[in-house]
């Protein structure tokens, strides 16, 4: 079984929810990255999302899109991402998801990149913008390599598409929190809940939610009704926030965020 | 590569799921698929409906001005020395350049869909004031994003826009041009589709718009040809239009594509030179790539990462192309040269004094180009050259080059 539906199905059977936060790769550096990923485990995530830093990422807001602009200045590219996740990956039971625009893959060849990134231990993949009806070819590569494909469903998808999304997603289903492009929000929407209800009508994957979860009272929120709640940008702004004193810095002021943020699976 | 001449479909592109041969498609994110759809479906809709077409054919007569002269450049065919160059005089267009075609029509587009806001990315800004003109013409609400860098090197067009009441909204990441601004564009529509169009002001971007786009420039194209054969008495032997994202070359060349005696050529950015973020020519030296909705000729490095463009035009400061001008490449229906900037200045120079029309710097490409053209044929062959805009916009861009150079 991939180590993603493993995750869910044990998380299940304890009636336990999950935090997956999200980080860029190599925001501050690569090392550090995968010493954040130690310490996601160690707060008591279940799966980090691997943001692969594009030039146009027209899904991020600005604190994403800064990170990437700043790892992408430090000239790192894709081998570099994926050997440094290979080097952490012994030391990891976390799940490890690949976020990464389809610009990056097609250049580097769908078949190669799959498969190289799952050599280095990546266990699943997001192509945000790879949409359902351009992605035959991806699902194909994915599964064949035993890895999983989670698609994105909007507060604007409608119902059909929603489950049509949802029938070709394999380890969990993405909803977005709200419309529009990645970043904090002072507050979830009030209709969260319902659009997870109806997606439960439609699908057996569990059900994660991102875009706009920031804290550890959203994180509890999100998780009465979701699976798994997943936070980025509040991430990566402390990272930047704290860049400047260096990796330890960056490492514990995280660290101790990642465990704020994991009180809220128990609320 | 296939025989252009093997193939009769040419015209008959995109398929249902936007793609022109392997070009095209939909690649972006779930978020905007409701409202590409909807597009989708209203431009569905509209392509049967006459008393749509009846509007914007009126819209193009009574408010753009058209059609556009075809005119014979005289002095200028002379001082090329060689074929006759004829010019499809686009910068007679209100608003000064061929934009205003698509953004009436998407501006009518928009109010199909009940819609009361639209946004446009701009470069030169040309696109940007038609886009305010359409907008002011329908009582719509009107953000645009324009690079910093290209702010500055466009300022009239900067301020045409704020008079004609749109805002205009300062990108400063990445390049501060056209791709930023366009990425902006996108931000900003994911979160407010529901009430807002997005006019897309090239060939670019995922299906439908490079369809629309083309069909609502097509009339140059479809113009020109009547005026040859009626000024003329038959078609031109080489059609050249100027590429960024390609909108004027497409609606030039589409009426042509199935001429298949009539030569395409496009023109593209060659900038300061060859090297890498030294120019915009996407499909001289790109590869297939996937950039803001669609797959075609990217300027990208080896990991997918967008190269920086340059140009001198800020109109063709963009590091992708239609991906019809793709097929179009591919199919080798259409030939894809470049210009250096050095060459557009020259051309732009050689136009103004010989004929008294000061040309776009981007259309100032593809005029250098057929000066050269014309000057290796004989004086019977016929050029036309799509002459998408004026220079106005360009004075002060142009004057500060020429005192540091």
């Amino acid at each position: 079984m991939n180590r993603i539906d493993a995750i869910f199905t044990r998380l299940a059977k304890d009636n336990a929810k999950a935090l997956m936060p999200y980080l860029t790769m190599g925001d501050p550096d690569l090392k550090t990255s995968g010493k954040l990923l130690l310490a996601a485990q160690e707060a008591g995530a279940s799966i980090c999302e691997l943001g692969f830093p594009f030039s146009d990422p027209i899904a991020d807001g600005p604190v994403i899109q800064a990170s990437m602009s700043y790892v992408l200045d430090q000239g790192l590219n894709v081998v570099d991402i994926l050997q440094s996740v290979a080097d952490v990956r012994e030391q990891l039971e976390i799940g490890l998801v690949a976020m990464v625009s389809y610009s990056i893959v097609h250049r580097l060849g769908d078949e190669a990149f799959i498969a190289d990134a799952v050599g280095a231990g990546i266990d699943g993949f997001i192509f945000p913008d790879l949409p359902l009806e351009e992605s035959d070819k991806a699902r194909d590569l994915v599964q064949k390599n035993g890895a999983i494909l989670s698609f994105l469903i909007a507060p604007t998808t409608p119902p059909k598409r929603a489950e049509q999304i949802a029938a070709a997603s394999s380890g969990f289903v993405y909803l977005l929190a709200r419309a529009g492009i990645t970043g904090e929000q002072a507050s979830l929407p009030p209709d969260l809940t319902d659009r997870i209800e109806v997606l439960r009508q439609a699908t057996d994957l569990p059900i994660t939610v991102g875009f706009g979860v920031s804290t550890a009272q959203q994180v509890s929120d999100v998780v009465a009704a979701a699976d798994a709640a997943i936070v980025g940008s509040a991430l990566v702004r402390r990272i930047a926030d704290v860049r400047e004193q260096g990796s330890d810095a960056v490492v514990s002021h995280l660290g101790s965020f990642m465990q704020e943020l994991a009180t809220g699976l128990k609320r | 590569m296939s025989d252009p001449s093997a193939s009769c479909s040419l015209s008959h592109v995109p398929d249902e799921r936007g793609y022109f041969g392997e070009f095209g498609g939909i690649f972006i994110p779930e978020t905007l698929r409701a409202a590409v759809r909807q597009l989708e479906d209203v431009y569905a809709q509209v392509k049967g409906d006459k008393a749509f077409w009846d509007e914007f054919n009126g819209l193009l007569r009574n408010y753009v001005g058209r059609e556009t002269p075809l005119y014979f450049a005289r002095r200028l065919t002379e001082r090329a020395g060689g074929a006759k160059i004829y010019l499809k005089r686009e910068d007679l267009a209100h608003t000064g350049a061929h934009k205003i075609n698509n953004s009436l029509g998407q501006a009518l587009l928009t109010l199909r869909m009940g819609k009361r806001r639209v946004i446009a990315e701009t470069g030169a800004g040309q696109h940007g004031v038609a886009t305010a003109t359409a907008a002011a013409v329908f009582g719509l609400e009107c953000d645009v994003f324009m690079g910093s860098e290209d702010i500055r090197r466009q300022q009239p067009n900067v301020k045409r826009m704020e008079l004609l009441g749109a805002k205009v909204i300062s990108v400063e990441s990445g390049s501060k041009t056209l791709k930023d601004a366009t990425n902006a564009a996108m931000r900003n529509w994911m979160q407010t589709s529901e009430d807002t169009h997005y006019i897309i002001g090239s060939v670019v971007g995922p299906h439908p718009y490079p369809m629309i786009v083309r069909d609502f420039q097509a009339v140059i194209g479809r113009e020109a040809r009547a005026q040859c054969l009626d000024q003329i008495g038959r078609l031109p032997d080489h059609v050249i239009a100027c590429v960024g994202g390609g909108s004027n070359a497409a609606g030039m060349f589409f009426a042509f594509v199935d001429d298949l005696t009539v030569g395409l050529t496009g023109v593209e950015a060659g900038g300061r030179g060859p090297a890498r973020g030294d120019h915009a020519a996407s499909i001289g030296a790109g590869k297939a790539g996937v950039l803001h909705g669609s797959r075609s000729y990217v300027l990208q490095d080896d990991d997918g990462q967008t190269a920086e463009a340059h140009s001198i035009s800020a109109g063709l400061d963009y590091p992708g192309v239609g991906p019809e001008h793709a097929f179009w490449k591919q199919t080798n229906r259409a030939d894809y040269v470049s210009v250096t900037d050095a060459q557009a200045m020259d051309a732009f120079e050689a136009l103004t004094l010989t004929e008294g029309i000061i040309p776009a710097l981007e259309s100032s490409h593809a005029v250098a180009h057929a000066m050269a053209l014309a000057k290796s044929l004989p004086a019977d062959q016929i050029v036309l050259v799509n002459l998408s805009g004026r220079g106005d916009k360009d004075l002060d861009e142009v004057l500060r080059l020429r005192a540091i150079s």
